[in-house]
């Protein structure tokens, strides 16, 4: 299945920031979040296709993840 | 009173009250700047020192400005440029609440961190500086952490509540205090080339959104420090949102959550949706 993969802000240090590709049946937002090394402790907001999910929601074909850094200094 | 209008009167230059005769009318009727500045804006006058906020906000909405108390939680970063920015604008009280006294890393971004200030309590120094720019503005200095205990009578009576806080723990309880005393908050984080800005009223728990589960997360801020420049950005942001929610005009930034990348220059909106939409 085609999943878009768009990470956000100190996210994109080092990785691809949109990225369009198939990714295997069953794949879960944490799956994605391992494969790009991303540390759950950093993680703020996921949305898939502009809603707010778990890390442990299933994806499903011609699904958008955007994936948001933790942001807590003031 | 009858005196002072007569001279308030007798003083204005048009409908502008120059700044050294609201001195010489606090000094001759033995009255507060903050006294005499409300004299002079019940009468449709307004200080001279607010002219170019004018063609944004009348006189009756300076007024307004003036009888409004904002809560500012935290004088580091964020609060700082707040604090200077919501004395500028003219809002009568501000309650400034930090714990902490000046140190050296504050030096690169904090507007009232200097040299001489090193080791000096955040909201003395905050107290200090709006004597100096808006003498009829009363700060309210309360050096202690917020809790959800000492919350209540902290945030007492304030129209508005703003989140210049440096960590997810402390903004939830924020959060929850505002919650239960009905107070509208102005949330804003930085980190890094990043920052964010949303603002909630009683009911709508958007913070306890972004940061639910987070309690114990890692902000970008850890790694990537705070340059001079975001804290100036989102601060700004929180302030606008705050005159608005005070006078009642524009749209704000409810059910929504403005996400800034100054690195790359974009802005992104994430929705909020208050029914359904949502899966956390």
């Amino acid at each position: 299945m085609k999943i878009t993969v768009k990470l956000f802000a100190s996210f994109r240090a080092g990785r691809i920031p949109i990225e369009t590709r198939e990714y295997p049946a069953g794949t879960t937002v944490g799956d994605i979040v391992t494969e790009q090394k991303i540390p759950v402790a950093e993680l703020g907001i996921i949305l898939v296709n502009s809603r707010h999910v778990a890390i442990d929601r299933e994806l499903a074909d011609g699904d958008t993840l955007a994936i948001f850094p933790l942001l807590g200094g003031g | 009173m009858e005196l002072l209008n007569d001279y308030l009167r007798d003083h204005a230059e048009g409908d502008l009250l120059p700044w050294r005769c609201q001195v010489e009318a606090a000094d001759r009727f033995h009255l507060s700047l903050a006294q005499v500045e409300e004299a002079i804006l019940e009468m449709g006058l307004l200080p001279a020192r607010y002219q170019r906020n004018r063609q944004c906000i009348s006189t009756g909405q300076q007024l307004q400005l003036f009888r409004s108390r904002v809560a500012v939680i935290g004088c580091g970063g964020l609060g700082g440029y707040v604090i200077e920015e919501l004395a500028r604008l003219g809002v009568g009280e501000l309650i400034a609440i930090d714990p902490d006294v000046f140190v050296e890393h504050n030096l690169n971004r904090q507007l009232f961190a200097s040299p001489s200030s090193l080791g000096c309590v955040k909201v003395e120094v905050a107290n200090k500086r709006v004597e100096q720019i808006n003498p009829a503005v009363t700060l309210i200095p309360l050096r202690q952490a917020l809790t959800r205990t000492n919350g209540r009578d902290m945030l007492n009576n304030a129209h508005v509540a703003v989140d210049a806080l440096d960590s997810v723990a402390a903004r939830l309880d924020l959060a929850e205090v505002c919650e239960e005393l009905a107070i509208p908050l102005v949330h804003g984080a930085i980190g890094g080339w990043y920052g964010q800005v949303a603002t909630q009223f009683p009911g709508e728990r958007v913070l306890q959104k972004i940061f639910a589960n987070r309690e114990n997360g890692q902000g970008a801020e850890k790694q990537l420090g705070n340059p001079s420049f975001t804290p100036a950005v989102v601060a700004s942001l929180e302030v606008a949102e705050v005159c608005k929610i005070l006078l009642g005009v524009g749209s704000l930034l409810r059910n929504r959550k403005l996400t800034l990348d100054l690195l790359n220059m974009e802005i992104e909106e994430i929705p909020f949706l208050q029914s359904g939409g949502e899966e956390t």
